[in-house]
């Protein structure tokens, strides 16, 4: 792209800019309409009546309406409501097991000994593999007559357990199902923090005569603080918005015991099709989400080496 | 050492192993492991797969894999194009609004699925777009995670390689198409594989947005399948395996590329 005659300093730079919007216009376009006119037009919705089957007599849809603080009053007196934030609140506990156990693996497959690149690769299958697929394999496993219980009542001598069925335990039955798919991701994370830190580290303690846990512990742990901080705040995002597990195990089951907020979400807006009540559930699960993430963020910077952060 | 691993290892394929066992063998896999039956070749077979209304027919007659073909074709080429694209002003450009367009960006990547998924809904109807692909595809085109990774890339190759196709009277498009892309290829594989197997599993929004059953992606058909009209386990195991088989190969394929993506996302 080139202007006719002799380029002014001035007519340059104008040129460049617009040639570098017109490189970014496709991507702004696309987020401004599905990323950030949703979020601004989903606020709004949280505070309107809006219902997606309700027409006028002509078939026209009958168009939002604003109802002020309504939805959140009634979000507040529905008990489903507090059910899902206790099961979504719940499910964080799926972070520290996550973290603990994939940075353990991590370490186990950070050796180099023979064969440890096909352990790593198969521990990372089951990300690559979709929710349907691992729900549809786990609901087989987790059956009365199923493998596990199998394994409890014949092999064991145990009392068969009600995985899916039994109201105290399912929400933990769909953890682990998390946990499970989960760990290859965040070994994969750690494992790349681990090859990021410098071996000197770690030999100078060895020298000092520190034992593998305590340089471990002290010297290790300390220096993955930013890959921790990171993995902390995706595992804590997801698992506060779970929701494709629980739709393809339990729907909510049995008697909501696995109802979470994104589950409720997903009903609201696209069973029921209430979406002024659905948006602010949305707003709600948004602000937790922001809360945690900002909690994550500042517990873990305090103190925090971030030499290569 | 080896135990850990190993018993680790057992955990991660044990239920697909399951899957596959149960998708090949005639009659209940847990009664035929007590009485030991299961070792025995003649009660393998492929019916499941293969018969008259082994998964295969269902999956051609839903047309699944065309459908899950085509969405993936033509939404990692867009989100690859869009966010190379993006990408390189980003890399390469000093202009007003760049800090701005950057904040916006990020802001992005905090984000849950489901704030946005509502209103985008209603853009779909209200554009016309309620059950076709384009509704499938077109929210994810600009992927922030892909323009960040694209715009890495395209800063580690050298300036004067610009420079130099600049005075022999290129223009930005030109060194974009001729020199940036050619250099990055890597980059854009491990994009692409990513983009590739977000679409191949993706799950809620092409259930949200699609009505007719013959449109729906694997996921969403397997899961239609198994709750609809083919409960027993056999045939819905056989469904599974046939649906993993494809993003597993082309996972232990291109390994490099996928966990050079991940880290890549992480280090930032």
């Amino acid at each position: 792209m080139r202007l006719g005659g002799k380029p002014t300093p001035d007519s340059t730079a104008r040129q460049r800019t617009l040639t570098a919007y017109l490189f970014l216009a496709p991507a702004l376009v696309a987020l401004a309409l599905f990323t950030f006119y949703p979020i601004a037009y989903g606020i709004y919705l949280a505070f309107t009546d809006y219902d997606m089957l309700r027409h006028t007599p002509q078939g026209v849809l009958v168009p939002p309406r604003f109802v002020g603080l309504d939805n959140f009053a009634k979000l507040y007196r529905d008990p489903y409501f507090w059910t899902a934030l206790t099961n979504s609140a719940l499910y964080l506990l799926v972070v520290p097991v996550l973290q603990v156990l994939a940075m353990a693996v991590a370490v186990l497959v950070n050796q180099r000994i023979a064969g440890v690149r096909l352990f790593r690769t198969t521990y990372y299958i089951p990300v690559v593999t979709s929710v349907v697929v691992v729900g549809i394999a786990w609901n087989w496993v987790y059956q009365s007559d199923g493998p596990l219980n199998a394994l409890l009542v014949d092999v064991l001598g145990l009392p068969r357990v009600g995985w899916l069925t039994d109201g105290r335990v399912a929400l933990f039955s769909v953890m682990l199902v998390t946990v499970w798919q989960g760990l290859g991701y965040f070994m994969m994370l750690y494992l790349a923090g681990l090859q990021g830190i410098p071996p000197e580290y770690e030999e100078a303690a060895r020298l000092d005569g520190a034992g593998p846990w305590l340089v471990f512990r002290h010297v290790t742990v300390p220096l993955l603080r930013p890959t921790l901080a990171l993995c902390s705040v995706i595992s804590c995002i997801s698992a506060f918005k779970v929701f494709t597990e629980i739709y393809v195990m339990t729907r909510g089951g049995p008697e909501h015991a696995t109802l979470t907020l994104g589950y409720l979400i997903f009903d609201t807006a696209f069973k029921d099709y209430a979406m002024g009540y659905a948006a602010a559930l949305s707003l709600v699960m948004g602000i937790f989400v922001g809360v945690i993430s900002y909690v994550n963020l500042r517990y873990f910077r305090e103190g925090g080496l971030t030499y290569y952060a | 050492m080896y135990v850990l691993m190993i018993s680790l290892a057992v955990l991660t394929v044990g239920p697909f192993v399951y899957l596959l066992l149960g998708s090949l063998v005639k009659g209940n896999l847990l009664t035929l492991f007590r009485t030991g039956e299961w070792l025995d070749p003649a009660r393998y077979t492929l019916q499941n797969y293969l018969g008259p209304d082994g998964v295969w027919a269902t999956f051609s007659r839903m047309r699944l894999f065309e459908n899950t073909v085509l969405i993936c074709a033509v939404g990692v080429t867009l989100e690859l194009f869009v966010s190379a694209l993006a990408a390189y002003p980003l890399a390469r450009m000093a202009f007003p609004g760049r800090g701005l367009v950057f904040a916006l960006m990020l802001s992005t990547m905090m984000l849950p699925a489901q704030a946005t998924m509502i209103v985008n809904f209603n853009t779909i109807r209200f554009l016309g777009l309620y059950d076709t692909y384009a509704a499938v595809i077109l929210p994810s085109a600009a992927s922030v995670f892909g323009i960040f990774l694209m715009r890495q890339a395209f800063i580690t190759v050298p300036k004067e390689l610009d420079e130099a196709a600049r005075i022999d009277g290129a223009g930005d498009f030109t060194i974009w198409w001729r020199i940036m892309l050619p250099l990055t290829r890597p980059a854009l594989g491990t994009l692409a594989i990513f983009s590739f197997v977000g679409y191949w599993n993706s799950f809620i929004w092409p259930l949200v947005v699609l009505k007719h059953e013959n449109k729906y992606p694997l996921a969403v058909g397997l899961q239609f399948m198994a709750e609809v009209f083919d409960k027993t386990f056999g045939k819905i195991a056989a469904g599974s395996i046939l649906s993993v088989i494809p993003i597993i190969a082309v996972f232990l394929l291109l390994q490099k590329q996928f966990i050079r993506g991940i880290t890549a996302g992480a280090v930032k």
